[in-house]
């Protein structure tokens, strides 16, 4: 991409650069929330449902882990990846894969403490039903997760949206190499630091353009998924 | 229920999906990882270069553009094949410690110090930097410091003793250090009405100069040399010594050299070659 051009002629030629960040920072932060959601929802809706000693420091420390501020996440990963690492042998370092990993430990305290409360709010209402009928623990996870999928689209959201948004940690575990992993957020950065300020705000319209999709689509789904299930 | 077995089927496959996206990255092709500074990405000077070097040598390279300091600890943990910097004390170090193989000198360019064009210290024209530094000092007009450890921080750092001054004594409020990139610092000059020392390559490239002008420039310690190193495969096995040498040969090769000669922004040359300088 060269600074002569603006974002919105980019847009409208097509240019297969831009096309390419715009797949990479889908691909990174959509495969990045599945990863989360695969790990957050189980854990969230079994923390929901268990009581054990301690519960109460672990949902403060998981609330508060929503927080994580991206640089640091980014800090971790990159010296758990770098060569001179523990997984350094992996090679991961600077590659797609390194930036999920990094949007992963950012997104999943989001959606395991979003679907905790939500499991939790329904277990009120459900408790008595599921006692009597004797459900095992496991099938009381699954219940109420099924229960609660529309409402979970939203903590996917959140996290969807706090992936896509964040530049801290993919620009330090990936590196912001063109072509390979640069990004919209890294690509905002980096033209911001060449001093192309009209391209730079018009990658981030693009960028929001985008996201605002993204969440019409959920909506849509969810909104025909409640039709069909209602 | 088929629904049921579906949705499964739904699952497996976007997560299939997901991590066959992620497959041809891993793929090792022929490339390398160089560890270089902000001032050789915001000058543009690779994104001209590189596809001549992938042309030339089939080597595809991903560049971490950060500051000399950074990129040299880069290298020092082994995540990066190749780096080129500017900082040649910084680069000796990092040789004499065995992080590195040898050292090549392959172009320079020169700093300039860059101001408002209302010139509150007067310092427009001087020719000797030590005096422009000194009045902007006296008059506590404001300057913007890299303060990363970067090549251009090393060498505002070193302007500033070559002065005569104790810039940690004699810094003030005046004096902010803001620990970003050039373009950064640029952005935060052109905001705040502030000098601030540039690479030329960069500032040619700039785009948002406004009210930013050269003020100084010419003075012979504000020379700038870049110098490019395979980083050590006997400390860091994992370094693709023959690719990152074969990178090296393209840069400092007569075809390399000429190559960078010719990147002009507006018909003005931005970095010029001297890998035949042994002593640069």
């Amino acid at each position: 991409m060269t600074g002569e051009t603006s974002a919105l002629q980019l847009v409208l030629t097509g240019d297969p650069g831009l096309y390419a960040i715009v797949g990479l920072s889908l691909l990174v932060s959509l495969s990045a929330v599945l990863c989360a959601a695969l790990i957050g929802v189980p854990f969230g809706a079994l923390l929901a449902l268990t009581r054990f000693p301690g519960r109460a420091g672990v949902i403060v420390v998981l609330n508060a882990l929503m927080g994580l501020p991206p640089v640091v996440a980014g800090l971790a990963i990159y010296l758990l990846l770098s060569r001179s690492g523990p997984l350094g042998s992996l090679g991961l370092l600077f590659t797609p894969q390194a930036m999920i990993i990094a949007q992963t430990l950012l997104v999943t305290p989001i959606i395991a403490a979003l679907t905790r409360q939500t499991v939790e709010d329904l277990w009120a209402e459900y408790r008595d039903e599921l006692a009597a009928l004797d459900v095992g623990p496991i099938g009381r996870v699954a219940t109420l997760v099924w229960d609660a999928r529309f409402s979970l689209v939203t903590a996917l959201l959140a996290g969807f949206g706090r992936a896509a948004a964040e530049v801290g940690a993919i620009i330090i575990v990936g590196g912001n190499i063109d072509g390979f992993t640069r990004t919209m957020t890294t690509a905002i950065a980096l033209e911001t630091s060449k001093g192309d300020l009209p391209l730079a705000i018009g990658l981030g319209l693009v960028l929001i353009a985008i996201i605002i999709l993204i969440n019409a689509l959920a909506w849509g789904a969810r909104r025909a998924g409640e039709r069909y299930a209602g | 229920m088929l629904t049921q077995f579906n949705r499964r089927l739904l699952i497996a496959a976007a997560i299939g999906g997901a991590i066959a996206a992620g497959a041809p990255a891993l793929a090792q092709d022929k490339s390398i990882v160089v560890a270089s500074t902000t001032s050789t990405q915001d000058s543009g000077l690779f994104e001209y270069l590189l596809p001549l070097v992938k042309a030339k040598t089939g080597i595809t390279v991903k560049v971490i553009s950060q500051g000399t300091g950074q990129a040299l600890d880069t290298g020092r943990r082994g995540d990066a094949d190749v780096v080129f910097v500017h900082a040649k004390s910084a680069e000796e170090k990092f040789l004499a410690e065995g992080q590195g193989v040898k050292r090549y000198p392959v172009m320079y360019n020169d700093f300039v110090l860059i101001g408002p064009k209302s010139d509150p210290a007067g310092i427009k024209g001087m020719k000797d930097v030590g005096k422009a530094l000194t009045a902007i000092m006296d008059k506590k007009a404001d300057f913007i410091s890299r303060g990363d450890k970067s090549g251009t921080h090393v060498a505002e750092l070193a302007l500033w003793k070559a002065s005569g001054i104790d810039i940690e004594a004699a810094k003030g409020p005046w004096y902010k250090s803001i620990g970003q990139g050039m373009g950064a610092a640029l952005n935060t000059a052109g905001a705040g009405n502030a000098y601030v020392l540039s690479d030329r390559g960069t500032w040619i490239h700039y785009k948002n100069k406004d009210q930013l002008a050269v003020l100084v420039e010419g003075d012979k310690r504000m020379f700038n040399q870049y110098g490019v190193m395979l980083v050590n495969p006997e400390k860091h096995p994992t370094v693709k010594k023959d690719l990152g040498q074969a990178f090296i040969d393209y840069l400092i090769s007569p075809e390399g050299q000429k190559a960078i000669a010719n990147y002009k922004i507006n018909g003005e040359q931005l970095f010029y070659p001297n890998a035949e300088d042994r002593g640069a």
